[in-house]
């Protein structure tokens, strides 16, 4: 454990003191009042919780002294965002730069007509309370930063909302910029997807700063909910900027034979904790966790997550890959949890680590807690560096050795990327992993 | 300092109605004598139990002040329930006894041995174990070793086996300059506690190039109820020795719980080889928490057999700190949990040298209600090369409310070491047990085969004896856990 002890002087709140909390409310516009009730208790409770402590078993490795919230204030909107290409078509695409919304495009006209709604989280909370208000942030944070959800709830002041009725199949996905823009702000972005009976949608979601030398601090959360029959598809991409510290906390439920890929792509940040909580709540339910990682210079990216099976005949497939330059520390924790009722789950969960350099340090936790006998569990972690004989094999053909490297790195991607439907959003990935190694 | 007051009838009557699940070395071990002992510490523990251990054991200036050391740091560090079980909150430290003992000094020849206790290590099968084949036996009644034996032809190759108490006051020049140094006294908070008030276990010493050939043997009995046994054992290979150690532990069953924490180091020199083979099987309301660690020198092997069958809690995570250039480790574990009981064990991989392996082969059974769980560390730090781990987890699940549980923590720095860990959790193929059902056997036998053939590989390598013991027990445990 690198973080032995913690200063004394950081305070629980850090620069979220209760004036800044006062000015935050009083910036909104008028909003449901159990909105703003909620935004009070979460405030409460995020005041009230101790920061990590070395003792905690949710942040066994972390490096608690990088998670201190002092010199950010919640970011005044205002700027205009920078022109990002996604590199993929899109239906509809929402900006947000520090926490307001900039711009809303629907692309397709016919996704009003058929009842879809994408739109910033403000306006859902006023035409569309109840839907709102049943999933967002509905679900417990149990990975260890109940604190900083908390934080997150009292903060958030908008964010995206989708929602896509019974039946309907949305086929292009839909994009969210999500900027953070100055030095020592903290933003907090947000994503609510519903996905009705049998809809099926996918969402692309960026998050980036202005810049590579912007001390910031982004909490996000998501919440993604499949009804019956649903299919959501989530790719997120985070590229904050190196200095920042983000902590994300996405949460999925799963209802009877919907289907849920998430798949989240690290590659900026300066530390970076990533919880993922995915609940199987009824049977036919399948939930694929993917996640890729490109750690370099002294980046640590922290990834939490749990599978938790509540019905029987459902099924996970969790795939983590992170490859190490430099002097980056990933860890990867994991939980399978297996409930008495669960029978005949099949999980599954692997971490495999690529180390690209002797400095590089990877923490693996892959866990399993099964309650339940008729089940297919498994789990694997591996960590190890290029094989030398591909390696070998490669230079045997006149490959330069960094290229050599470059590609069975991306060879070592291929597996996660292969997972993706989508040949244009699997490209506009590989694209995007390819811009940091050409850093 | 009153002597106990248990008798022997309740515990020996009850034992197959109450406790059908601890079968055949429950049977055994299941029994308790009236003893009067001469020494005992009473409960509780403060400054005055240590210093009575002390002074009874007549022990070395430098030993008190270690023990008293140990204690404040015992009382000084919290219980590990963050991590660990709750379970552990029950255990109530004031109404332990710590020492309790008859006097004796260990004897030489099975005759010396007092009546009343030979007539338990007779009912535990000792003297004709080692007529058998054991090389040597140090057999620990409650605090103290009540009776042990090294054949000639060991003792003459310059072994030396004697209790704790015995190799400190009589050889320290050999155990002193290890002794607590694998395993710090604040290494955690149950080995600082028996770093306070230790007594009994064995220390072994194998000269230079001498290789063992039969396995030495120690078994462990608490006899008292609300007796904790706080055993030590210190064994060093020197240079290109080879020694397998094998321990075994049973105690009757009281009504109230027991503890049993001891502490365990092994050190072997360039290139010595120690096997230490456990079965443990304490009865059901033991709290078993033990801290067993090896420090392998370079070339140097430690394996570890440990096979949990026994307890109400285990807590045992044996562990190789590979100091030297090419040393390896390797555990293999194998537990069994039944109703009421939690097995949580696993292994500790330190890697400190290039070159450096380990393996880590464990099994799980959890039977009805029972609960396993795996919990391992794996360490390789910065700037080594060429190191390995292998680990392997495979946990059994019998019943439905059966429950399993892997928490591995793996570290690796750098681009020159490979590491894999695979788990799985399974249940009994169906299609196996129906193909046997149709060759004629019933449910249950199908079910202790398969069982049985899930441990298989492991179970080979246990000595023979204790292979086909372990697989006389499963059979037991499965009785009654299907249909």
């Amino acid at each position: 454990m690198s973080a032995t002890s913690t200063p004394a002087i950081r305070s629980a709140i850090g620069a979220f003191k209760p004036e800044a909390f006062a000015a935050h409310l009083a910036s909104l516009p008028p909003l449901p009042s159990w909105w703003i009730e909620r935004k009070r208790a979460a405030y409460e409770r995020f005041a009230g919780l101790p920061l990590p402590a070395r003792t905690d078993e949710a942040w066994r490795f972390s490096n608690l002294s990088g998670v201190a919230l002092e010199g950010f204030a919640p970011a005044a909107s205002g700027p205009s965002a920078p022109a990002i290409s996604m590199g993929i078509k899109k239906s509809a695409r929402l900006t947000f730069a520090n926490g307001a919304l900039i711009s809303r495009e629907t692309l397709d006209p016919a996704l009003e007509k058929q009842g879809v709604i994408i739109d910033s989280l403000r306006n859902a909370l006023t035409r569309h309370g109840d839907l709102v208000r049943e999933h967002l942030l509905a679900q417990p944070a149990r990975l260890g930063s109940a604190k900083f959800t908390a934080l997150h709830e009292a903060f958030l002041s908008d964010g995206a909302f989708i929602h896509v009725p019974k039946g309907i199949q949305i086929e292009l996905p839909v994009g969210i910029f999500s900027h953070a823009l100055g030095d020592g702000i903290a933003v907090f972005p947000h994503t609510l997807v519903v996905a009705g009976e049998n809809a099926r949608v996918s969402v692309v979601e960026y998050f980036g700063s202005g810049g590579d030398e912007e001390n910031q601090l982004a909490i996000g959360a998501n919440d993604l909910y499949a009804g019956h029959g649903a299919q959501v598809t989530y790719v997120g991409k985070q590229d904050w900027s190196h200095r920042a510290l983000a902590l994300q906390s996405n949460s999925t439920v799963v209802r009877r034979d919907a289907r849920v890929q998430s798949l989240n792509l690290h590659l900026g940040g300066r530390q970076v904790r990533h919880e993922s909580l995915s609940q199987l709540q009824a049977p036919g339910a399948f939930s694929e966790m993917l996640s890729l990682s490109v750690a370099h210079g002294e980046q640590e990216f922290d990834q939490r997550t749990l599978q938790i099976h509540q019905a029987p005949d459902t099924k996970s497939d969790l795939l983590y890959k992170n490859a190490l330059l430099d002097r980056a520390r990933t860890i990867f924790s994991g939980l399978i949890v297996v409930d008495p009722d669960a029978q005949r789950t099949d999980a599954y969960q692997s971490n495999r680590n690529l180390m690209l350099s002797e400095d590089a340090e990877a923490n693996s936790l892959p866990g399993l807690e099964i309650q339940a006998n008729d089940v297919r569990c498994t789990h694997g972690a591996t960590t190890s560096r290029i094989d030398p004989e591909q390696e070998f094999y490669l230079q045997s053909r006149g490959i330069a050795k960094a290229q050599a490297d470059e590609l069975l790195t991306f060879g070592f991607f291929e597996e996660v990327l292969n997972r993706l439907a989508s040949d244009e959003l699997h490209a506009a990935l590989r694209a995007l992993i390819q811009t940091k190694f050409k850093r | 300092m009153q002597p106990p007051s248990e008798t022997l009838s309740s515990a020996a009557d009850e034992t197959v109605m109450e406790n059908p699940t601890v079968g055949i070395d429950q049977t055994k071990g299941d029994f308790q004598y009236k003893v009067d002992y001469a020494f005992d510490a009473g409960t509780g523990l403060s400054e005055d139990t240590v210093r009575y251990i002390s002074s009874v054991k007549k022990e070395a200036p430098w030993i008190l002040e270690f023990r008293l050391n140990a204690l404040k740091k015992f009382l000084s560090m919290p219980m590990p329930t963050h991590w660990a079980t709750k379970d552990l909150d029950n255990i109530d430290f004031a109404k332990i006894r710590y020492y309790l003992s008859q006097g004796q000094k260990p004897k030489r020849t099975w005759d010396e041995v007092p009546d009343d206790i030979k007539k338990t290590f007779e009912r535990l099968g000792i003297p004709e174990q080692e007529r058998k084949f054991l090389a040597g036996v140090e057999a620990q009644f409650d605090s103290e070793a009540a009776y042990s034996n090294i054949k000639d032809i060991v003792a003459k190759q310059g072994v030396i086996f004697v209790n704790s108490t015995e190799g400190l006051r009589e050889h320290p020049e050999l155990f002193r300059k290890w002794f607590g140094k694998v395993i710090p006294t604040g290494d955690n908070k149950f080995s600082a506690l028996n770093s306070a008030v230790f007594s009994g276990g064995s220390f072994i010493y194998v000269p230079k190039g001498v290789k063992v050939a039969q396995p030495l043997q120690a078994y462990f009995r608490i006899n008292a109820e609300n007796f904790g046994q706080f055993e030590r054992t210190l064994i060093i290979a020197d240079e290109g020795a080879e020694v397998t150690y094998m321990e075994g532990c049973t105690a009757p069953k009281f009504s109230t719980s027991t503890l049993h924490s001891a502490v365990v180091e092994l050190v072997a020199l360039k290139g010595a080889k120690i096997q230490y083979i456990t079965v443990q099987n304490w009865a059901n309301n033991v709290f078993n928490l033990v801290t067993k660690r090896g420090v392998a020198h370079e070339e140097a092997e430690i394996k570890w057999i440990d096979c949990n069958i026994g307890s109400r809690l285990t807590m045992k995570y044996p562990g190789v700190v590979l100091k030297g250039e090419r040393a390896r480790g390797e555990v293999i574990s194998i537990a069994l949990a039944n109703d009421g009981q939690h097995q949580d064990t696993g292994a500790k991989m330190v890697h400190a040298a290039n070159n450096t392996t380990s393996n880590i082969v464990a099994k799980s059974i959890s039977v009805g209600q029972g609960r396993s769980t795996y919990r391992g560390v794996v360490h390789i730090p910065k700037h080594l090369k060429g190191c390995k781990n292998n680990t392997e987890c495979d946990a059994l699940l019998i019943n439905t409310n059966s429950r399993t549980d892997t928490y591995p923590a793996i570290t690796v720095r750098g681009d020159r070491n490979y590491v894999q860990h695979e788990a799985s959790v399974s249940k009994v193929n169906e299609e196996m047990i129906f193909y046997m059902q149709q060759r004629g056997l019933t449910e249950g036998q199908a079910m202790s085969l398969a069982v049985n053939g899930f441990i298989n590989d492991l179970a080979r390598q246990f000595p023979m004896e204790y292979s086909v013991e372990l697989k006389r027990l499963i059979d037991l445990e499965m009785e009654g856990s299907v249909g």
